[in-house]
């Protein structure tokens, strides 16, 4: 096993997470069995004395897990000279069969944990906690998934093993796992392209509609999310290829170094952003005729609509421009 | 928007106001805090440093090494290898070298000596580190005694101390002419001590390895890449044993910290009270808290984190430069280069203000959920 | 105004020390007019007010304000309508020591998000109606009585609410400075302003601008007549 610095790092950040996690789904469940606004009890005092706790935990542990996500990415990436042929956090990923799979629950998590802030920060809007319910429900049903990652991630760094020397031979027992970083799956770059701005163009036509309109906040959510995922294939397919100017270099970590001028933080950063913002949308949109909400959450929507359609725009406006300004031509 | 900011600095300047007023118990906290940072990020900081120089220093190293192997264990290996070796495919270039370890009973130290022509030294001429000039006063025109292989002793004039600058890889050092070694060791012609092998694409240095070990199954290559890497894992590793065993003082400082807040004077708690009843909610209170909390984080960061650049990179670290340099007898005196990334930092703010604000969490909570009705009752 | 229905209050309930310390109240106070709650110590008078001021909550029974029912509003939304409506005044002027008079009397509308500079100047404004722009930057603990007493009040009318609470104002003044006070509650009657007070004082509850005069004893009210 690797032991560096940041690794127990990321450990100690984990456990802390989960276990505010855990804590803040332990007083969750109380909160959604006992809760009573019209009561005025003393269980009730207590239980919206316990809230404010529940919210700060988890908010806490939220902010950790978006900027544990990044701290992760950079550590995978310098791991990478601890095994043959890794180039970048690809290769680090590689290493064991658990390594993707733990940053895809980060990326994943951090979703999840973006669109909860939002839920809350309008709940603590509304003058009887309208968003109340399903905010904790919301964390029952995340609580897991950080949970998994958890473990997964352990699994990963307790699985990495840095190819170092054996005593007898040198190089040729090194073990030979992780291959090549250059090529990860790449889709056919044609039509992917076309897809691409198909998908970026409907983004921002139907979000200028929700916010002139109010309505049809569950489609923006929805796009945003395909939104997500198509950008993300594409930049692996083809807006990679144009940052390395090289046609065989598809890595979406290589773009984290410093040689690139760290750009991938901020193509992923605004990706992440406008995902959530979107998403955000989609998860306020029952509670349009809520009584305590009317006159806030439709201002809440259209901002994060906004939000949500600069992120997009930024994500686009630079790819476009590297890929104009780039050296290569296809 | 600008209420929300108008906000915080309000409740920021009040939490700088409440921290000046409370000014013994939170004197006690940041130092004790600035204490954990400064002891974790001078660890930090020496490994970080000494990685960096292990990949400047070995990047002049040759790619390749191939030694004999005898019963596993390292042996003199035939000059007539060469020939075949030269011969595959890719191979630029392959030279023999000459070097050992001398064990000197006078300091109880090793020295390493090595042979290289460009110096064309003398015979009985000798090149020294910094190190052994020190310990043994072999300066420049002086003379030394070394014992050869079979007992009997040889002189040898100091030629030249090697320069400070490389005093990291050279402090033990001695450059000595091919003959001298032969004769101090009793290595007979035809032997060296191992090859060194040039390969004119870096990416067919494991090809070519293979390759060597194909022809002369008794031989070992040893790749650059491969001692970096372990050069790596053992300083990462050090460093990490030293961040656990300070993962007790870690624990004490958060049980401090959360002691500290918890224990919430008199005055503070009316104070709360008064707040809560001129008009502050309890986020407001939850809210001051945090401000609070930021600014000792902040305060006990930088002050520990400079404090520890200039512990590492002035005073070369002597504090615990021991555990992670290794044991030896005879030191290099070097300054470490500089070096400070964003991502060190993170680690630090992860292992640091992380744990403590989540230490005070509760505390905070406690103190902003304080009912004022209490207060209207004094 | 202010309206309490059946207003309970209970401390400790179902311990031994239980005790009832509001017992079915009804209460309406008029908007711009002084309302006086007198009665003996213990008759619940400071209770009521911390009620009526949105404070703390009843244990049964209904609150409005202004029509709006305020018992079951969640604390964090009670709060802000509170700091907006309310300025409290109390029998321990209750200020922050360490600090300065001028950041005690800011101090209520922090939270409101005004400009820190805009802020500064209003609270400069009230210490200047109350002749204590000289002591601005002085430590509270230095002032005597009567200054305290005026700090409390500018502190409470900093975020300009429209009901002043106070609480045996007069506890710590004497007469010159009673009826002094009763002149400054004239200036907020006649600037619309709602007033209620507990007191025992003859000073405060025999002054002319005293529109109502609630009598309490033992935790209800014996009798709701004018003055």
């Amino acid at each position: 096993m690797i032991f560096s610095p940041a690794i127990l790092a990321l450990f100690v950040g984990s456990l802390i997470t989960t276990g505010l996690l855990v804590a803040a789904a332990f007083f969750g469940v109380q909160i959604l069995r006992h809760w009573d606004l019209a009561s005025g009890s003393e269980l009730q005092l207590k239980l919206e004395r316990q809230t404010y706790l529940v919210s700060t935990f988890v908010a806490y542990a939220f902010a950790f897990e978006l900027l544990s996500l990044f701290l992760f990415i950079y550590t995978a990436d310098q791991l990478h000279t601890f095994f043959v042929g890794a180039m970048c956090a690809a290769g680090s990923l590689n290493a064991n069969s658990w390594g993707y799979p733990a940053i895809i629950f980060r990326i994943f998590n951090c979703l999840l944990a973006g669109t909860w802030l939002i839920v809350n920060y309008t709940d603590n809007k509304g003058y009887d906690y309208p968003l109340i319910r399903m905010k904790y429900v919301l964390l029952l049903v995340i609580a897991p998934f950080i949970l998994a990652e958890t473990v997964v991630q352990a699994h990963y760094f307790f699985g990495l093993e840095p190819e170092v020397i054996t005593s007898c031979c040198g190089a040729l027992f090194s073990v030979q796992g992780a291959s090549v970083a250059a090529d990860i799956i790449a889709f056919p770059r044609g039509p992917l392209e076309i897809i691409f701005a198909a998908t970026m163009i409907l983004v921002l036509a139907w979000g200028l509609y929700s916010y002139r309109t109010g309505q049809g906040g569950y489609v923006f959510a929805a796009a945003a999310f395909l939104a997500f995922l198509i950008s993300l294939m594409s930049f692996i397919s083809f807006i990679s290829i144009y940052i390395y100017e090289l046609p065989t270099h598809h890595c979406p970590f290589c773009v984290l170094q410093q040689e690139y001028f760290f750009i991938g933080y901020l193509y992923f950063l605004t990706l992440l952003a406008g995902t959530i913002t979107g998403l955000g949308v989609g998860i306020l949109n029952p509670y349009r005729q809520t009584a305590s909400l009317q006159g806030i959450l439709p201002g809440i929507q259209q901002k994060l609509i906004l939000a949500s359609l600069i992120f997009f725009g930024s994500f686009t406006a630079i790819a476009v421009l590297q890929i104009i300004f780039s050296n290569l031509r296809m | 928007m600008s209420h929300i900011v108008n906000k915080q600095r309000n409740i920021l300047d009040f939490a700088l106001s409440s921290l000046l007023r409370r000014k013994g118990k939170n004197l006690a906290l940041v130092t004790v805090y600035t204490l954990v940072v400064f002891a974790l990020a001078s660890v930090m900081f020496f490994t970080q440093a000494l990685k960096k120089e292990a990949t400047l220093v070995l990047g002049a190293t040759p790619e390749l090494i191939v030694q004999k192997l005898v019963a596993g264990r390292h042996d003199l290996i035939p000059v007539s290898y060469i020939g075949k070796i030269k011969k595959i495919r890719g191979v630029a270039g392959v030279e023999p070298r000459l070097w050992g370890y001398y064990y000197d009973p006078l300091v109880r130290a090793n020295y390493t000596l090595l042979v290289n022509d460009k110096f064309k030294l003398p015979p009985q001429n000798i090149l020294v580190g910094a190190g052994i000039a020190r310990v043994r006063g072999a300066y420049r025109g002086r003379s030394i005694n070394f014992f050869s292989y079979d007992g009997k002793p040889l002189t040898f004039r100091v030629r030249g101390v090697l320069s400070l600058e490389s005093e990291l890889l050279s402090a033990d050092l001695i450059m000595i002419s091919p003959a001298d070694f032969r004769r101090l060791f009793g290595i007979p012609e035809g032997y060296a001590t191992d090859l060194t092998v040039h390969v004119r694409n870096h990416k067919e240095v494991a090809t070519v390895a293979a390759k060597i070990q194909q022809f002369f199954p008794d031989t070992r290559p040893i790749l650059r890449d491969e001692i970096l890497r372990t050069y790596k894992a053992v300083f990462d590793w050090r460093s990490s044993i030293v961040i656990v065993v300070l993962a007790g003082a870690l624990l004490a400082f958060l049980i401090f910290a959360w002691d500290k807040a918890a224990g919430l004077s008199a005055e503070e708690r009316r104070e709360i009270g008064i707040l809560k009843a001129i008009g502050w909610e309890t986020s407001d209170v939850l809210q001051l808290k945090f401000w609070e909390g930021l600014t000792v984080s902040l305060t006990a960061f930088l002050v520990g984190t400079i404090l520890a650049y200039v512990h590492v990179f002035w005073a070369a670290a002597p504090l615990f430069a021991t555990v992670i340099k290794g044991w030896s007898t005879l030191y290099p005196n070097f300054r470490l280069t500089p070096f400070l990334s964003f991502y060190q930092i993170a680690i630090l703010f992860f292992f640091t203000v992380v744990p403590y604000t989540v230490a005070t969490i509760i505390p905070s909570w406690r103190a902003a959920t304080i009912d004022p009705d209490q207060v209207m009752r004094t | 105004m202010i309206e309490l229905q059946h207003i309970r209050k209970v401390f400790n309930a179902g311990k031994p020390n239980e005790h009832v310390a509001v017992d079915d109240v009804s209460l309406g106070i008029e908007a711009g007019k002084v309302t006086v709650l007198t009665g003996p110590s213990g008759s619940g008078k400071t209770t009521l007010l911390s009620l009526l001021g949105c404070m703390a909550r009843p244990t049964s029974g209904r609150i409005r304000l202004r029509d709006r029912e305020v018992t079951s509003l969640p604390a964090r939304f009670l709060t802000e309508i509170r700091r907006k409506t309310f300025g409290f005044i109390f029998q321990q002027y209750n200020l922050i020591q360490g600090i300065s008079v001028l950041e005690n009397v800011m101090l209520p509308a922090y939270p409101n998000g005004d400009g820190f500079l805009q802020l500064k100047e209003r609270a400069g404004e009230l210490l200047e109606l109350f002749n204590l722009r000289p002591k601005a930057y002085a430590k509270v603990e230095w002032l005597s009585g009567g200054e305290a007493q005026r700090t409390a009040i500018a502190r409470a009318l900093v975020n300009d609410p429209q009901v002043i609470i106070a609480d045996e104002p007069t506890a710590h003044l004497d007469s010159k400075l009673s009826r002094e006070l009763m002149e400054i509650v004239s200036t907020f009657k006649a600037a619309g302003k709602t007033i209620v007070i507990a007191s025992h004082d003859p000073i405060v509850y025999d002054s002319p601008v005293v529109d109502t005069v609630v009598a309490m004893r033992d935790g209800k009210i014996i009798d709701a007549g004018a003055a």
